[in-house]
């Protein structure tokens, strides 16, 4: 295959991932989009190995490793669970990010890849190497800590060092100066040091950035780290003067950038502070000490049994299920759907109202309903379904805090103050299913519990919906 | 030792409102102060003396004892000359000052070395709303204009069939949909009239159709993109559309309300002299923006004038017309200040520059003018704490997806764009032309991004990343040709490093290629109906 077809094959394969992306918007559409992805996919590899640039030498090599890649991917692919995804997700990433790093030292210490740059281009091929290799190793290191904080394989708490921020201006300095002395030394050997010093400090760097963050925020994270494999890809595509690398890497970190945005927005928090980390560190203690404003949410709780939950929603005509975390976390997504089918058959209108940043990665409880087998035109936003409470009989929270809290609108000193929240007090019953009074994530006490139309029904949330599922049934 | 609050009597001349009422009173005592009242001071707005004792507070018979003993001073009207001259030095004072228009008693308040917080000046964000004066000040005059307007109007507001014959609804048109012209619409449709609005931000439409009017739209296209939600100043082709709207309006309906302000302008004259002669005889209008000037030509400021046969309201308190209703709102505004002021309920005041809303609320700090405020927060709602048209700033509705939200002020586009500007002239004039071809396609490829992702339903957010992160194994491309490239002469090729940390690559992406797509499908498959 010549270069300008393989330059054509390319330029197919970046409009088959632009419809790839684009077939996302809905549902019906999205299955033909992954398939335009994994044809741009098979096209550009093929085009490359057919290309000039490889030659018959190499083709054991590349069929070998990629026979040892599909094999563990396929495999990864069907056996994870779909609570597991977030964690999948992060690994991938850090997959990306360590092949960037990879593809960048290559590149450094082959002499035939910057022979014919000369001058200003040798130097600006140098720094995307240095910046190529910069951003990888961060999505890397930052991926494998998102990966075990969410596999709770280390604490979801912020590791909150002294003088953090100073610490990064540091390794920031540290970085930039680096790049400084490796585009001016004269051969390869010489550059290597400042080149994996670098690649250490981001390594460091990466890791302090994610351990920094606490778990609520982990959709920011994991968004922020897609966002970053994909400018890793567009800079080893500037490094190799590659234009698919380039599109297909800036279409993956545009797409990161703005799932991050939204997610910011859900939680009404800007970027760079959840960047900075340590959520509910400047103020609001935990449990309400912070507030004094007169209206601690305090009073009295009212616990419910199953059999009176179940004869609630028997009752009922509306029913709007708001699931969290603590849903993924119990495996109770079955549960709930079992529960669902048995009040529609007896003809409530069933249906789900979603926060963007309920779960640990956007989209997370969408998909879990999914995998249970809710269909989806039941699964609505928060914007969509905010305003239907009101003539809502009973909304059911399952495994949610802090998305529910009316304090983000009522109490303006609440730490989560301003952050758009489901208004489940404003349906005439709310039950919240809760193992225990525990605040959420942010430490803030809830008054929604304390309200009068509010129920509690403590337990783990797959045991206590069986036990709602079987009243129902008798 | 609790710090004192007075509570003057009003005196600038027709002012029947109290800045707090006996309620309130108690209330402020159980934050921890002691409250005192100049004697008479709720009359005019029916509250006794007697109550406000009843409520714990303290009577005291003249200004001159009330100021001198009071930390802090709630009042309603800005004070006059005489009143700074009584107050005490490095007192506090909370009342409306308009500090834009009144520059002479911002420094004679500030030559008092005192703190004063202006309520017209609260932001206008929702952790605000709860002091908002502004807005119920606004709400009332809507209300009241109603009722002004039918005292005035010689016929029922409702059609009624009686055994005397068919009697008409009145039809009220109303201009400015803000928290004036809402309430307008309100009380005119609770009286049973035809109500009928415009407004120059097309989206006030479905607050208007929730409170019982008809959106009267402007017949012209170009309307649609307002800057920020204000079009502050139309264009004249839009102006010629509105007043042939206005005009026709005129003609038909019975009383016209008009609220229309623009901040920091006199009042746009909307309704010409030929409109009134227009109007048939007995018809109304009342003119909410009389005191910068009136929407109406032919207004009188503070009068009742009666031309062309036509009665034209002026009336500039008609808030203080409603004075229990306008205290009683007023005093909980001020209460509510409070309660930011006093975290603590011990008393005292602190006054914390930090926190947003109290920022921009203090118009003078211990004898330092901090007015006007820094501009709010990004996040916040479009542009500067527009007093527009006494309005609840219709906030911008922010989709899940399908764009991104507010468009941004002018002046940041501006700067935004400058940058981008001098960003593109660097890397034009001394980047390499290869450079600069991969850098386009770099830049058109982030829009195309930009363009595609918001189109993604919130609910495939999980299977959009798993499959951008399928597609970033891409970078497989670059491992590919380093494997086994042509053979160069650049001498000394590293090659078992090299092909060695390829095929690791190769094999590592491979495992995202692969499982991205795999997982991706295997989550689509589950997306049903």
């Amino acid at each position: 295959m010549s270069a300008t077809l393989v330059t054509a094959s390319y330029l197919g394969a970046a409009i088959l991932f632009i419809l790839s992306l684009g077939g996302l918007s809905n549902p019906e559409t999205s299955r033909r989009g992954n398939l335009y992805g994994m044809t741009g996919m098979v096209i550009a590899v093929l085009a490359t190995v057919s290309g000039p640039n490889v030659t018959s030498a190499g083709y054991a090599w590349i069929v070998g490793a990629m026979l040892v890649g599909a094999t563990i991917g396929l495999y990864a692919a069907r056996v994870v669970k779909m609570t597991q995804m977030p964690e999948l997700v992060a690994l991938m990433h850090s997959l990306v990010g360590l092949a960037a790093v990879l593809v960048g030292f290559a590149n450094y210490i082959d002499p035939a890849a910057s022979a014919h740059f000369k001058g200003a281009e040798k130097t600006i091929h140098e720094l995307e190497i240095y910046i190529g290799v910069l951003i990888g190793a961060v999505t890397f290191s930052g991926s494998v800590i998102a990966f075990g904080k969410l596999s709770a394989k280390i604490s979801g708490k912020p590791v909150l060092l002294p003088g953090r921020h100073w610490l990064n201006l540091a390794g920031l300095l540290a970085v930039v100066w680096f790049g400084g002395q490796f585009i001016s030394v004269h051969s390869i050997s010489e550059g290597m040091t400042p080149l994996i010093v670098m690649t250490a400090i981001a390594l460091l760097f990466g890791i302090h950035m994610v351990m920094a963050i606490g778990g609520a925020d982990m959709p920011v994270v994991i968004s922020m780290l897609n966002s970053y494999s994909g400018w890793a890809a567009a800079a080893t595509g500037f490094m190799l003067s590659n234009d698919l690398l380039i599109v297909t890497g800036a279409l993956v970190g545009s797409s990161g950038a703005i799932l991050s945005y939204i997610m910011c927005r859900a939680m009404n928090r800007h970027f760079l502070s959840v960047i900075a980390g340590g959520f509910g560190t400047e103020g609001g203690s935990p449990a309400g000490a912070g507030g004094g404003k007169g209206n601690e949410p305090a009073g009295e709780v009212f616990p419910i049994s199953a059999v009176e939950t179940a004869e609630l929603l028997r009752g009922a005509k509306n029913v709007i299920i708001v699931p969290g975390y603590g849903m993924a976390v119990a495996q109770a997504q079955h549960a709930v759907y079992e529960l669902t089918k048995q009040l529609r058959e007896k003809g409530v209108n069933v249906r789900f109202g979603i926060h963007p940043v309920a779960g640990r990665m956007p989209g997370h409880m969408n998909v879990l309903l999914a995998e249970a087998r809710v269909p989806y035109d039941i699964v609505l936003e928060m914007d969509e379904i905010n305003a239907d409470f009101p003539d809502t009989d009973v909304a059911m929270v399952v495994g949610a805090n802090d998305i529910v809290n009316p304090a983000a609108q009522e109490d303006p000193t609440s730490p989560i103050a301003g952050m758009p929240v489901l208004e489940v007090w404003k349906g005439k019953t709310s039950i919240v299913m809760k193992r225990s009074m525990a605040s959420g994530y942010a430490g803030v006490d809830n008054p929604l519990f304390y309200k009068e139309n509010n129920r509690m029904l403590f337990g783990d949330a797959k045991k206590m919906l069986d036990e709602v599922l079987g009243a129902l049934k008798a | 030792m609790p710090q004192v609050i007075g509570v003057p009597r009003e005196t600038a001349a027709g002012e029947r409102r109290v800045a707090t009422v006996p309620e309130v009173v108690e209330k402020l005592v159980k934050l921890g102060f002691k409250v005192v009242v100049e004697g008479g001071a709720g009359e005019a707005a029916n509250f006794s003396d007697d109550a406000y004792r009843a409520a714990g507070a303290e009577i005291v018979g003249d200004a001159g004892s009330l100021w001198a003993r009071s930390d802090i001073v709630f009042k309603v009207r800005g004070p006059s000359a005489d009143e700074v001259g009584l107050m005490r030095e490095g007192g506090a004072l909370v009342s409306f000052i308009w500090p834009a228009q009144n520059p002479e008693l911002m420094q004679q308040l500030a030559a008092k070395k005192a703190t004063v917080l202006a309520m017209d000046s609260v932001p206008r964000i929702s952790r605000a709303q709860k002091l908002d004066a502004l807005s119920s000040m606004a709400n009332i005059a809507g209300y009241r204009a109603v009722i002004e307007a039918a005292h005035h109007f010689g016929r029922f507001f409702t059609g009624q069939i009686t055994a005397a014959g068919k009697v008409p609804p009145a039809k009220v048109f109303i201009i400015g949909a803000g928290v004036a012209g809402l309430s307008a619409i309100g009380a005119a449709s609770g009286l049973g009239a035809i109500v009928r609005a415009n407004d120059t931000r097309p989206e006030v439409a479905d607050q208007v159709k929730s409170m019982g009017g008809e959106f009267v739209a402007v017949d012209y296209q170009e309307q649609g993109t307002g800057v920020g939600g204000y079009a502050k100043v139309m264009s004249e082709g839009f102006l010629k559309a509105q007043r042939e709207t206005f005009a026709r309006q005129a003609k038909e309906v019975d009383i016209i309300i008009t609220t229309a302000l623009i901040p920091g302008r006199p009042a746009p004259k909307l309704i010409t002299a030929e409109m009134v002669r227009s109007m048939s005889p007995g018809s109304v209008i009342v003119d909410l923006a009389a005191e910068q000037g009136g929407n109406c030509e032919l207004t009188e400021p503070g009068k009742v004038a009666v031309k062309h046969g036509v009665t034209l309201i002026g009336y500039t308190d008609l808030p203080s017309r409603l004075a229990r209703q306008s205290s009683t709102l007023y005093a909980t505004n001020l209460l509510r200040l409070t309660e930011e002021l006093c975290k603590a309920k011990d008393g005292s005041i602190n006054v914390n520059m930090e926190d947003e809303v109290i920022r921009g609320t203090t118009v003078i700090k211990e004898g330092k003018i901090t007015w006007p405020p820094p501009a709010p927060k990004l996040s916040a709602a479009p542009a500067p704490p527009a007093v527009a048209k006494p309005a609840v700033p219709a906030p911008p509705k922010a989709h899940g997806h399908g764009g991104a939200g507010a468009p941004m002020p002018l002046k940041a586009t501006a700067i935004f764009f400058l940058a981008a500007a001098a960003a593109f002239w660097f890397i034009g004039a001394y980047a390499p032309p290869a450079f600069l071809g991969h850098f386009t396609v770099f830049v058109l490829a982030c829009f195309v991004g930009y363009m595609v992702i918001w189109n993604v339903t919130s609910a495939l957010h999980t299977p959009l990343m798993s499959v951008t992160n399928a597609i970033s194994s891409i970078i497989a491309i670059g491992a590919l040709v380093q494997v086994a490239p042509p053979v160069s002469e650049a001498g000394d090729r590293p090659e078992s490093w090299i092909v060695g940390l390829a095929v690791l690559s190769i094999a590592l992406v491979a495992i995202n290629m692969f499982g991205g797509f795999a997982v991706t499908q295997r989550m689509l498959q589950m997306f049903r109906k």
